[in-house]
């Protein structure tokens, strides 16, 4: 089990108020990912359900019995932290015992828990050193299996792989999706990384200024997204947001297009332009557009390595059916 | 970019440092050198360095005068109680300031290190009047309140600095862990906090050895630790600097000893690799 809720939770910071009040449901077995902006308080909303910080009023229940006043020990939640925060003089080992040893558990259970988590995790070889002698990569297995041992109802991650190089990350969170898909256990996952969150996620959860955006699974966000500030935030590149004369067209105040949307023809099309910068990445090219006769420079996103380069003429031609349209509120409407 | 030094540059800097390092050693040096002279040779123009007739004359003569021991043993009460003292009030105060500040934690710090700024005569005659007022003068209970008092913003201020290079989320995953307060400081924070436990008691314990205003004036017969042992060498029949350097030696080993033992130890940091 391990369901969590959130009812009209606040937290302010002496007369700040980081979280206005928030409800937010995640159920048994999902992975939820908290996404946003630094400062957007994911991180803090993550440390409210942990327990580490207070809440200011509402309430938070774990498995339906109100948590609100539980010490993070007894809300049997499990964190990663972006640090790690192993204990520099204890073995690997002893780091991953640390909560069963905590629990008076007996130590041939402890043993057998610990030698199952080395082994999920590929720390057998390690298990006697200490962090200090561990990779990067290394020191954030065994801060999992430290919380894997603990059989917790939840997994906290907070940015568990920012500290990581690029290719590290990659593998790691492929670790962490297939560790989830075995365990089926509730994880709840912070990251500022939208491509983290839109590979990772069962349910995505967009921040801003401590307000949900927007809540949903990644294509739903992708698909839909209720507002400018999703839209803009979800996908890689960014969507092309044209406000003006454009949106007006289609009595939009701002009308959306992703990159990928946008087709290159070879003469015609609704937008000319010259390329300004383009970046092939030989799967795909991406250009920037200027001189569109649109206020915003607009990107596109092409199949494959296409031969053109600064300073080109461009056509381009916008599939009508992908587009989005916001109102002046910035809300989305169909 | 790595700087290269050649094997050159290398001896310079090597001879400079050792020089320097006898420069400040050469007054220790000289007080014990002197305690083996004779008090003729000791006041010898020009003086003598190692040519002279070594004897123990000296040592004999101070441990028929007086009682070594007593001032010792006096020495070792009020310089480990008030530090164990100190500690035992200073770690918590640390623990508070370091990982649950508040918005006047940096003012207390300051405040508390700014009583070090008064000279120390200036409050002698209000805590000679408590003194006597509450019958501690002459007292080790006293001296041991009195120097706890006079270095506690220094202990405080070093274990807070120590704690401060404790990444909180660690003890932040203990907590979650389902680590108690205690469970906290007895098997992460405080074996993590060694090292620097260790070299501020071990600061506090010299600095309170060697205190020598109020150890002085506080103090006659009973209480008098070692400081008041070398101050008997410089008076009524005149300056026996033979006599003087030897009590001085004998005063000065025992810390000399702990020091040289525990700085390979105190050196030693234990929080890498805990945090990338």
């Amino acid at each position: 089990m391990g369901q969590i809720q959130l009812k009209q939770v606040t937290k302010s910071f002496g007369d700040v108020q980081v979280i206005p009040p928030l409800d937010l449901t995640i159920h048994d077995g999902e992975f939820t990912v908290f996404v946003g902006p630094s400062g957007c308080g994911k991180s803090t909303l993550l440390r409210l359900i942990a327990g580490l910080e207070d809440i200011t009023t509402g309430h938070i229940e774990i498995d339906g019995a109100d948590a609100t006043d539980l010490v993070p020990a007894k809300r049997g939640l499990a964190m990663v932290f972006q640090s790690y925060a192993l204990y520099p003089h204890m073995s690997v080992r002893k780091n991953i015992a640390f909560p069963l040893r905590m629990a008076k558990m007996d130590q041939a259970e402890i043993d057998r828990r610990v030698n199952a988590a080395a082994e999920v995790l590929n720390l057998a070889d390690y298990i006697d050193r200490r962090p200090g002698q561990l990779s990067g990569g290394q020191r954030q297995r065994v801060a999992i299996g430290r919380a894997i041992v603990r059989e917790p109802s939840a997994f906290l991650f907070d940015e568990p792989l920012s500290n990581l190089d690029a290719a590290l990350r990659v593998g790691m969170r492929m670790e962490i999706s297939e560790l989830h898909k075995k365990l089926a256990t509730t994880m709840v996952y912070v990251t500022h990384d939208q491509v983290e969150a839109m590979t990772m996620a069962d349910k995505i959860v967009v921040l801003q200024a401590g307000v949900i955006e927007q809540v949903g699974s990644p294509l739903e966000l992708y698909r839909k997204p209720r507002n400018t500030f999703v839209a803009g935030f979800i996908g890689s590149p960014k969507m092309n947001l044209i406000s003006g004369e454009e949106a007006a067209k289609h009595d939009a105040a701002t009308i959306g297009i992703r990159p990928e949307h946008i087709d290159v023809v070879p003469a015609g099309g609704t937008w000319t332009g010259t390329v300004g910068v383009a970046e092939h990445l030989g799967s795909d090219t991406f250009f920037h557009i200027h001189n569109t006769g649109l206020a915003e420079t607009i990107t596109v996103r092409a199949i494959g390595d296409v031969s053109l380069t600064h300073g080109d003429t461009i056509h381009l031609n916008p599939r009508m059916e992908e587009l989005h349209r916001f109102g002046a509120d910035g809300l989305r409407f169909d | 970019m790595a700087r290269s030094v050649t094997p050159r540059r290398k001896l310079l800097n090597t001879t400079i440092a050792w020089a320097i390092g006898l420069l400040i050693f050469f007054p220790i040096l000289w007080t014990i050198l002197t305690s083996f002279k004779s008090e003729a040779q000791a006041i010898a123009a020009p003086p003598i360095f190692l040519g002279f007739d070594w004897t123990l004359e000296n040592y004999r003569v101070v441990m028929e005068r007086s009682d070594y021991a007593r001032f010792l043993w006096n020495s070792i009460i009020i310089a480990g109680l008030s530090t164990v003292l100190g500690c035992i009030i200073a770690v918590p105060a640390a623990w508070s300031m370091a990982f649950v500040p508040s918005k006047r934690t940096k003012d207390i710090l300051l405040w508390m290190l700014s009583t070090k700024m008064l000279p120390a005569v200036g409050v002698l005659y209000p805590i000679y009047l408590i003194f006597i007022e509450l019958g501690l003068l002459d007292s080790r209970a006293g001296l041991v309140v009195v120097l706890m008092l006079i270095n506690l913003p220094i202990i405080v201020w070093m274990l807070y600095t120590y704690f401060k290079e404790i990444p909180g989320e660690i003890l932040e995953a203990a907590r979650m862990d389902g680590a108690t307060l205690r469970q906290e400081l007895i098997y992460v924070l405080t074996p993590m906090a060694v090292p620097g436990i260790a070299s501020t008691l071990l600061l506090n314990f010299i600095l309170a050895w060697n205190e020598a205003f109020w150890t002085l004036n506080l103090t006659a017969v009973n209480a008098a630790p070692l400081t008041a042992f070398i101050a008997s060498y410089s008076s009524p029949e005149g300056l026996f600097f033979a006599k003087l350097s030897a009590a001085s030696t004998m005063a000065i080993a025992p810390i000399l000893i702990l020091g040289w033992f525990s700085q390979k130890q105190l050196v030693r940091g234990l929080t890498f690799g805990a945090v990338k």
